[in-house]
């Protein structure tokens, strides 16, 4: 495979990094160091600017008025969306726009009109409930919130935990198990709205990542019509598990991002920062630390990029983006790890992004399936899918 | 176990010399009137030269005394302040006085227990 950059992949990729480096950054520099979102004002211009790039809304699909851009150019894309402080878990602070959850595309035509349309359109926000205080990596076993029959609909009562913007959300997607004697075969994906009776969001779980925070939900006797059923009653993991798939490839672009600008700021510094007489660019020590920060990316980079061309030809890719996954959250912490370290008590920081980039990074090795279970999921594959 | 929702330390009067004992480190804090009435949440964020000391200090420079003051130091200071603003929103249907002529952009909701 081939993964040099096309002529038009690069103009583009050009035309994102001009955008965060002209734009983005400097906004930042008056932002709160944990800030994710910019002020209204700048918010509106700033997406302005991308429709007239051409380049919002990326991730949507053509047939919905997306801008039909391969997986492996957005991956690219990503990438450099990725290069600044807030880039890991907001990048350019959403003025790409976003698609909305990628489930609720095979929804209905009334849920379209309800959910997925308003959404495109920047009217609704969603969030995705799946994990739960018994757990999240094994959600065809931990998933305990239950949905009953009840007055031609269904009755839900549980837990959800560690689930971004469901208070700032509209609607979500919740994952509930409506057949307890059925594993994996007994789960239901569910939109519910969150204004509905029995739905509360009860707390920000607080975490290394201060400002895009989690929440703990609670469903109480929350009563939703058949109509929310999104996909089959039961078959409501094959949504899941989709969706865990497919996210793993752009997860691993941000790691990606975050490592190349921390990589870069290691680079100047040791070229600038003189001790004992002596740049640090010149000592073995450090020139063996920027190395390894160099085949960390580019050993993240290939595998992603490996797993976007897959899925853009339409081969199983589950292999390559557990892979990409892997790499890229785990070498890319180590790239941050090493560039503090070149920084010295500098890189200790919060006049610096590499703190919040620690802080973040390190979440990565456990957000969309932990390092373990992505090696599991590795080991099936190459020991045969009846090693459990 | 989760942390304590609600920021409930004892009230202390804002003064200049409450202020000046006051850590430079992160966090948040509430003013509130002599009544107990909670006028505004803040945050002690990276940018306040000497954390909650210098966000204090000039809260009593601009109010003058009469108010009362406590305050919760934490590193996850923003996550914390959204916190408190939808716990206080959620108690008493509105935001604090103060933080309501300039609401944070896309403030969400909590129903706590």
């Amino acid at each position: 495979m081939d993964f040099e950059p096309s002529d038009e992949q690069q103009m583009l990729i050009d035309q994102v990094r001009r955008y965060v480096r002209e734009e983005i950054i400097p906004l930042e520099a008056k932002l709160d160091p944990d800030a994710s979102e910019l002020p209204p004002e700048d918010f509106k211009r700033l997406t302005e600017k991308t429709k007239a790039m051409g380049l919002f809304g990326i991730d949507i699909p053509k047939e919905f008025g997306g801008p039909d851009i391969d997986i492996v150019t957005r991956v690219l894309l990503a990438i450099e969306m990725a290069q600044h402080r807030a880039g890991l878990y907001v990048p350019c602070y959403g003025t790409f726009g976003g698609a909305g959850l990628a489930q609720i595309f095979e929804a209905n035509e009334d849920q379209k009109e309800r959910y997925l349309y308003p959404t495109l359109r920047g009217e609704k926000k969603a969030f995705f409930g799946l994990t739960e205080p018994s757990g999240g990596s094994d959600p065809a076993r931990a998933i305990q919130t239950k949905a009953e029959r009840k007055d031609n609909g269904w009755v839900l009562n549980g837990a959800k935990i560690f689930i971004s913007n469901a208070d700032r959300a509209q609607y979500g997607i919740v994952f509930a198990r409506t057949d307890a004697s059925k594993g994996r075969a007994g789960i239901t994906c569910f939109i519910i709205d969150s204004d509905t009776p029995g739905f509360h969001v009860r707390r920000v779980v607080h975490t290394l990542r201060s400002s895009h925070y989690a929440t703990e939900l609670e469903f109480k006797d929350c009563w939703v019509s058949d109509h929310q059923v999104l996909g089959e009653v039961n078959k409501g993991f094959a949504v899941a598990n989709d969706r865990l798939t497919r996210q793993r490839i752009p997860y691993a672009a941000g790691c990606i991002g975050v490592a190349i600008a921390a990589h870069e700021m290691a680079i100047e510094w040791a070229k600038m920062r003189s001790t004992f007489g002596e740049k640090l660019a010149n000592r073995q020590a450090v020139q063996w630390m920027l190395v390894d920060n160099e085949i960390d990316i580019r050993t993240a980079k290939h595998f992603t990029l490996e797993a976007a061309e897959k899925a853009r030809r339409g081969l199983p890719f589950r292999i390559e983006a557990s892979i990409a996954k892997l790499t890229a959250s785990e070498g890319g912490g180590r790239v941050v790890d090493r560039a503090m370290q070149i920084h010295g008590g500098m890189g200790m920081t919060k006049d610096l992004p590499l703190e919040r980039w620690y802080r973040e990074m390190r979440i990565r090795r456990v957000g969309e399936g932990p390092s373990e279970v992505q090696r599991m999921v590795i080991a099936r594959e190459i020991l045969g899918s009846n090693l459990r | 176990m989760s942390l304590r929702l609600r920021l409930d330390k004892p009230w202390q009067p804002l003064t200049a010399e409450t202020a000046q004992r006051l850590p430079g480190q992160l966090g948040v804090y509430q003013i509130a009137d002599g009544q107990g009435t909670v006028l505004y949440i803040g945050q002690a964020g990276a940018r306040s030269p000497f954390g909650l000391r210098s966000e204090l200090q000039r809260e009593f420079a601009e109010r003058g005394p009469g108010c009362q003051f406590r305050v919760e130091v934490n590193q996850q200071y923003r996550s914390r302040w959204f916190e408190l603003l939808m716990v206080h929103q959620a108690d008493h249907g509105s935001l604090p006085v103060d933080n309501a002529k300039n609401p944070p952009p896309n403030l969400g909701r909590l129903s706590p227990s």
